[in-house]
């Protein structure tokens, strides 16, 4: 996949609001996000807690739909969709990279990579393959049979990612993945995603860590519910 | 994601957690094993008594004397009378009045002690005519049953219920001998075989039959009453005419209104559904019992369903997140919930089923389990699976993807 100034933007946001509503208390977290992600991009997106990133992340996901405004994730207006919906285009067009891993226990590694292709509706053999090209593509050959207990934090990380490569997507989706590991882990996955990005990927990372965002080609600041900067790299320092 | 995937999944997740699973089908399993149980139990009992009936003879018909009131105005229930006649039975047995009879006996009831050298043994006589073998279905094992020239003489001839005979004559063979009967010696003509059960609590091995005359002598009867008439009909087909007939033929030599009759005619069907009331009472009675532990069984699945949906909100969240939709989770939680209760109706098949097996000889009744309860007993664990199942089901495919993963 490459990049090309002809392609349509994967991600498209206009006037994107989500106001929270708990009783009579209205909080506005996104107050209108107008921005546009190509292919092959590598986005940070910072903001310290509070912020609306998670919000953002949320429906960049597809795990919520916007309040106002409209959302067109690979040419698709995702805006309006019932849930069900929602969770074939997260399926085919999302793949998440966790905080907390979210791996199930009683899986072995492989189980765990092929869980989107299942909900896809491949065959089992077939998805078997694929998850286990996908193990190696994250230097996990020789794990497939593990459970995530009998790995280590970064080694689980990686399956995760691995699980998010798995269906192809058009955008990897990596909330805080550096969150929950230690320095060398996280240089470890940082190295993986780089690796993504040069490989053609979309990516956007959400995080809170300035040296974690370094990493990316293009750095989103967001505060108060609206983007505040929009850095490239070589642009601004 | 297909079916057979969901259900292979289904059962991982069940696996997963096995002492709990297996907790939770424990409720199933007592209830559907109880309820097989309690099925076979009453199911044997009517077979049981069914065979007893049938043992009686086939195709019979049993006219007993109504109530009596004695002179302080005592009644004294259906068999206390002695409205029946010898005159009664022989006209019973008129080809021309009753057609449909085929063979009728008359019969006496008494007891008595017989004496057979230095033993001595107390049975019930019965006194009859010729035809009561026939009719009661009963066969000897030895020697021969009285002629019609004997009763019509009241010959001094008797006929040993199997019992009987062994109690009188411990060694050689009792035809041949004599017993005496109040003083009366009679010569024992043959041995009834053993007709293996009972319908009445008495032993139909244990008595002493003879020709309705000499009965009468030994029991001192009144008259020419008789205690019970058995009449035969010549076919199933023809037992409900030969009962309407014998009917009409009482009343009319009794010169009295339906309404009045002193006298009943009952027939094994009849003895049949009233002895099945009564089992059929207790069948449903241990049956709701049964029904009522399917049923805390059934909340048991329900209660550890939501557990485990409030344990796996992550989970669903994950599952949500990376393409399920609503549906496919409500039909993951769904199908766990019924392969709990498929297992847990196999298991209490395979206990009820050894039950029924290990359980007669312990309590002397006899446990008949059917195909058809059986198969019965697994879809009602399968749909109370499924039932109580739907509640939790439909929670986590309602959970939130953002919430569900949030949860800690």
């Amino acid at each position: 996949m490459t990049a090309s100034h002809l392609d349509p933007p994967i991600i498209e946001l206009t006037g994107v609001r989500k106001t929270y509503r708990s009783g009579s208390i209205e909080f506005e977290a996104l107050r209108g996000i107008d921005t546009g992600i190509d292919a092959g991009e590598y986005v940070a997106v910072i903001g310290p807690s509070g912020s609306g990133k998670s919000t953002l992340m949320n429906l960049l996901g597809c795990l919520d739909n916007p309040t106002e405004g409209h959302y067109r994730l690979a040419g698709e207006d995702v805006s309006e969709m019932s849930e069900a919906q929602l969770a074939e285009v997260r399926n085919r067009r999302i793949g998440f990279v966790f905080q907390q891993f979210n791996l199930l226990a009683s899986l072995p590694a492989w189980r765990n990579v092929e869980l989107p292709l299942v909900y896809a509706g491949m065959p089992r053999a077939e998805r078997r393959e694929r998850a286990i090209a996908a193990l190696g593509r994250v230097g996990l050959s020789d794990r497939t049979e593990n459970r995530p207990g009998e790995l280590s934090g970064g080694q689980q990380q990686r399956v995760a990612v691995a699980r998010a490569l798995v269906t192809e997507p058009a955008l990897i989706l990596a909330d805080e993945p550096t969150g929950n590991l230690d320095s060398g882990s996280t240089a470890d996955v940082l190295d993986l995603l780089d690796e993504l990005h040069a490989s053609g990927r979309t990516i956007v990372l959400i995080t809170h860590e300035h040296d974690v965002a370094a990493r990316a080609s293009r750095r989103l600041i967001i505060s108060d519910g609206r983007i505040t900067s929009d850095e490239r790299a070589g642009v601004t320092p | 994601m297909s079916w057979l995937e969901t259900f292979r999944a289904g059962i991982e997740a069940v696996r997963a957690h096995r002492l709990r699973s297996l907790l939770t089908m424990l409720g199933i399993v007592i209830g559907i094993s109880s309820v097989i149980l309690t099925v076979g139990l009453g199911q044997g009992a009517q077979d049981e008594v069914k065979d007893q009936i049938s043992a009686l003879g086939s195709n019979l018909l049993i006219v007993s004397p109504g109530s009596s009131t004695s002179s302080s105005g005592v009644r004294g229930g259906f068999g206390s009378a002695s409205t029946l006649t010898l005159q009664d039975a022989t006209a019973m047995a008129d080809r021309y009045v009753v057609p449909d009879a085929a063979k009728v006996a008359p019969t006496t009831s008494g007891s008595t002690s017989l004496t057979a050298g230095e033993t001595n043994w107390t049975t019930s006589v019965v006194g009859t005519t010729t035809a009561w073998l026939d009719v009661r279905a009963r066969a000897l094992s030895s020697g021969r049953f009285f002629t019609a020239q004997e009763v019509e003489q009241a010959a001094d001839v008797v006929v040993l219920g199997s019992d009987t005979a062994s109690e009188l004559f411990s060694f050689g063979s009792p035809v041949g001998q004599t017993v005496t009967v109040d003083g009366t010696p009679m010569s024992v003509i043959g041995v009834l075989a053993s007709s293996g059960s009972s319908s009445t609590g008495s032993s139909e091995d244990d008595q002493a039959v003879m020709p309705i005359g000499t009965a009468k002598q030994v029991t001192g009867g009144s008259g020419s009453s008789v205690s019970t008439i058995y009449v035969e009909a010549g076919s199933a087909e023809t037992l409900a005419a030969a009962y309407q007939e014998i009917d009409a033929l009482l009343l009319n030599l009794h010169g009295v209104s339906a309404a009045a009759a002193d006298f009943s005619i009952s027939t094994q069907d009849s003895l049949v559904e009233t002895a099945n009331a009564t089992n059929q009472t207790l069948t449903v009675l241990l049956g709701g019992i049964a029904a009522i532990s399917l049923l805390v069984g059934g909340i048991g699945v329900m209660n550890i369903m939501l557990v485990s949906v409030t344990e796996r909100v992550r989970e669903i969240g994950l599952r949500k997140a990376l393409g399920a939709t609503p549906k496919v989770i409500r039909r993951q939680f769904l199908v766990e919930a019924s392969v709990l209760g498929l297992a847990g109706g196999v298991v209490g098949v395979l206990i009820g089923t050894v039950g029924a097996q290990v359980l007669p000889p312990l309590i002397d009744q006899p446990v008949s389990v059917s195909v058809v309860a059986t198969l019965a007993a697994i879809g009602t664990a399968l749909a109370l699976g499924i039932g109580f199942g739907v509640y939790p089901a439909s929670r986590a495919a309602r959970l939130t993807p953002i919430d569900a993963l949030r949860s800690e």
